[in-house]
């Protein structure tokens, strides 16, 4: 309760005849002594909530926060949100680790492995959930991923799902080809030159694995999986970095085929460009949260990860992103376009999408993304 | 204190505030990188605090990353290389040009106005398939479908030419408006041809200009990072890629502390040698 309310309430019992004057008048001295001692400290603790730094992937996805999450939050609430990119998780968390506590706050990792690592290194904040009530929407398959990774509590709150499945140009590519072939379209010699990929070791590795008819949350027989790599790095293009490098080289048709990530491939189609997209057997699905990192002003933080699982608000975000939310559509109806996203999952279990396992990837991180950048470096 | 005291206190009294920033800002981050480089990165990321060797064997042994040096200093070589050949000519034209030498200089500074990644990714407009050049080629009907130009070692050089051409320009325009015009027509005047000359009398006091502008762009070329990432394809990696990958990508702050400090010894080595045998005034004329 602010001070505003609490003394019209006082008013008001003594307009009622429940306090007499004296008591009134008492009451209101105690408050403005209590308010004289408490406003130097209070006015420095809330002058560090007057912003929440929020860091996300750029593009589409930071311009549907902006619109329809940030703006309006700044608007209700006074706090403003200071959005940063990246270009990759890993990148991100090197950030961070460089970080005084507090600099970053929110970020909207990708994958329970990011997760489970930042967790690792001590990062992760405990979150109060009687704080987030809209946290009830969420479908509770992604919530229990995360509390087994920090005993139970939440550092972040579920946000959204996608794939990253191949998306290929139709002009060159046709539908029927591109399922038939699947992962293995990535190391079709026939498009040797115009096939791109992103420079992230898992993703790779992940590919390689199905294209080397493995499971991917654990393959067994790593020498053909690194010779997949091998091979898809010599018929490639160009390793990509970002999610706009990837739409402007295949709205360039600089190449034909690539994985890539739903949202912006269903981007891309939206724009009018003839890119097919499908998700291989056992295809990359990943889920995304708002994690708060430790140091972080919680309650404000927690106010913004509310006001963002609101329906109204994840629903906005979600159809300017394309990505579905991570709002269960049994409890919630999510309107007409988001049905149409690529993975969506209308059950609300997620039991056809194939998610990282974060125990095995977590534990090959530190030998298979060396090994990797020593691959795609020609070795 | 007596006058000559006083006089040998006064530089040191106006260089302190500079000598304060670049202690703090380049030796003391320099120090905790040389710290950094004998500690460990874990299993989990975090990093453990001792004095190990581990990081300096493996940059100092491992072929690959003395493969990915020698590959880089390669690429440094060509681009100076070719910014000397190609800046040599423009800063001789503006050195001898009249009247509209403020001009010209000014031109030559304007690509500084704009971010070097912009610079960078323009040639991807230029030479990308969607791109100027191909249109042209398109349109003229000299091919009939596009051309891949992008992504491969010769872009990153072209890049690098692009970024680095100014540094030797000036370098060389500073040692040639140093040189006293008459000695030519001295030359020539005694018999040598215009061409004898230049190459016999202003190429020779031309050189240390060169040099400078070569050591600067051969510097800077073999410490990029970014121009391999928007314009190489995927073998087309430099050693400072290397760095920021150990960094950022590995979080294996340990390793990359000890390959920036391989890459610092190697370009200082070159330094301390261009000082030992030109030394670091010209370099100073070219950067004012």
């Amino acid at each position: 309760m602010d001070n505003t309310k609490r003394y019209e309430r006082m008013r008001e019992r003594y307009l009622n005849g429940d306090l007499d004057r004296r008591k009134f008048l008492g009451l209101i001295g105690a408050a403005g002594l209590a308010y004289g001692l408490h406003t130097p400290f209070a006015r420095q603790a809330l002058a560090a909530t007057e912003q929440v730094r929020f860091d996300g992937w750029g593009g589409v996805v930071s311009e549907a926060f902006r619109k329809y999450a940030f703006d309006p939050y700044t608007k209700k609430t006074g706090i403003k949100v200071v959005d940063g990119t990246f270009g990759g998780g890993d990148e991100y968390l090197s950030r961070v680790k460089a970080s005084q506590a507090g600099e970053y706050n929110i970020a909207h990792l990708s994958g329970v492995f990011d997760y489970a690592r930042y967790a690792n290194l001590g990062l992760n904040s405990t979150l109060n959930e009687a704080n987030i009530p809209n946290l009830k929407y969420v479908i509770p398959k992604l919530t229990d991923v995360f509390r087994n990774v920090t005993d139970g509590t939440l550092s972040c709150v579920p946000y959204d799902y996608g794939t990253t499945g191949i998306a290929y140009n139709r002009k060159y590519i046709s539908d029927e080809e591109a399922k038939k072939k699947g992962a293995k379209l990535l190391i079709d010699a026939a498009y040797k030159g115009k096939i791109g990929g992103w420079s992230d070791w898992r993703t790779r590795v992940w590919y390689a694995s199905l294209q080397t008819d493995q499971d991917p949350n654990d393959a067994t027989d790593m020498d053909a999986v690194w010779e997949a790599v091998r091979t898809n790095r010599d018929l490639l293009l160009k390793y990509w970095q970002s999610g706009a490098e990837l739409m402007s080289l295949l709205a360039e048709e600089e190449i034909y085929v690539t994985e890539g990530w739903s949202g912006r491939i269903y981007a891309l189609q939206e724009q009018g460009k003839d890119i097919g997209y499908i998700d291989p057997p056992n295809g990359f699905g990943w889920q995304e949260c708002l994690f708060v990192i430790k140091g972080s002003p919680m309650e404000a933080c927690e106010e913004l990860l509310n006001f963002m699982l609101a329906p109204e608000t994840s629903i906005a975000v979600a159809e300017g992103q394309n990505y579905p939310p991570a709002l269960d559509p049994t409890k919630v109806d999510l309107g007409d376009k988001i049905p149409t996203l690529p993975a969506f999952d209308p059950t609300g279990k997620l039991d056809g999408l194939t998610f990282a396992n974060p125990e095995y990837w977590n534990s090959h991180e530190q030998a298979w993304s060396k090994t990797f950048g020593r691959i795609q470096k020609g070795y | 204190m007596s006058v000559e005291a006083r006089e040998r206190r006064q530089p040191w009294i106006l260089l302190s505030p500079a000598l304060t920033a670049i202690g703090l800002l380049l030796f003391v981050p320099l120090a905790f990188i040389v710290v950094y480089s004998f500690w460990l990165r874990t299993a989990s990321g975090a990093d453990q605090v001792g004095f190990y060797l581990d990081n300096w064997n493996e940059a100092l042994t491992d072929p690959f990353y003395r493969d990915i040096l020698f590959s880089t200093l390669r690429i440094a070589a060509i681009t100076t290389a070719a910014c000397a050949v190609l800046g040599y000519p423009a800063a001789y034209f503006i050195a001898r040009s009249d009247g509209n030498k403020a001009l010209l200089l000014l031109l030559l500074m304007l690509p500084f106005w704009i971010s070097y990644i912009i610079r960078t990714m323009s040639w991807i407009n230029i030479l990308g398939v969607s791109g100027a050049v191909n249109w042209v080629l398109l349109t003229l009907g000299l091919t009939s479908e596009p051309v891949q130009m992008l992504y491969n070692e010769p872009t990153v050089i072209l890049g690098l030419v692009h970024f680095l051409l100014p540094f030797m320009v000036l370098n060389v325009y500073v040692a040639l408006e140093g040189i006293d015009v008459s000695l030519e027509d001295a030359a020539c005047s005694l018999g040598s041809t215009r061409w004898q000359a230049f190459r016999e009398v202003t190429l020779p006091l031309s050189l240390p200009g060169l040099a400078a502008g070569g050591l600067l762009c051969f510097v800077l070329s073999a410490g990029t990072y970014i121009t391999p990432l928007i314009l190489g394809g995927p073998t087309d990696a430099m050693y400072a890629n290397l760095v920021f990958e150990a960094i950022i990508t590995q979080l294996n702050w340990p390793l990359g502390s000890a390959l920036s400090l391989m890459l610092l010894a190697v370009l200082g080595t070159l330094v301390l040698i261009y000082n030992h045998y030109l030394g670091m005034g010209q370099l100073m004329k070219g950067l004012g």
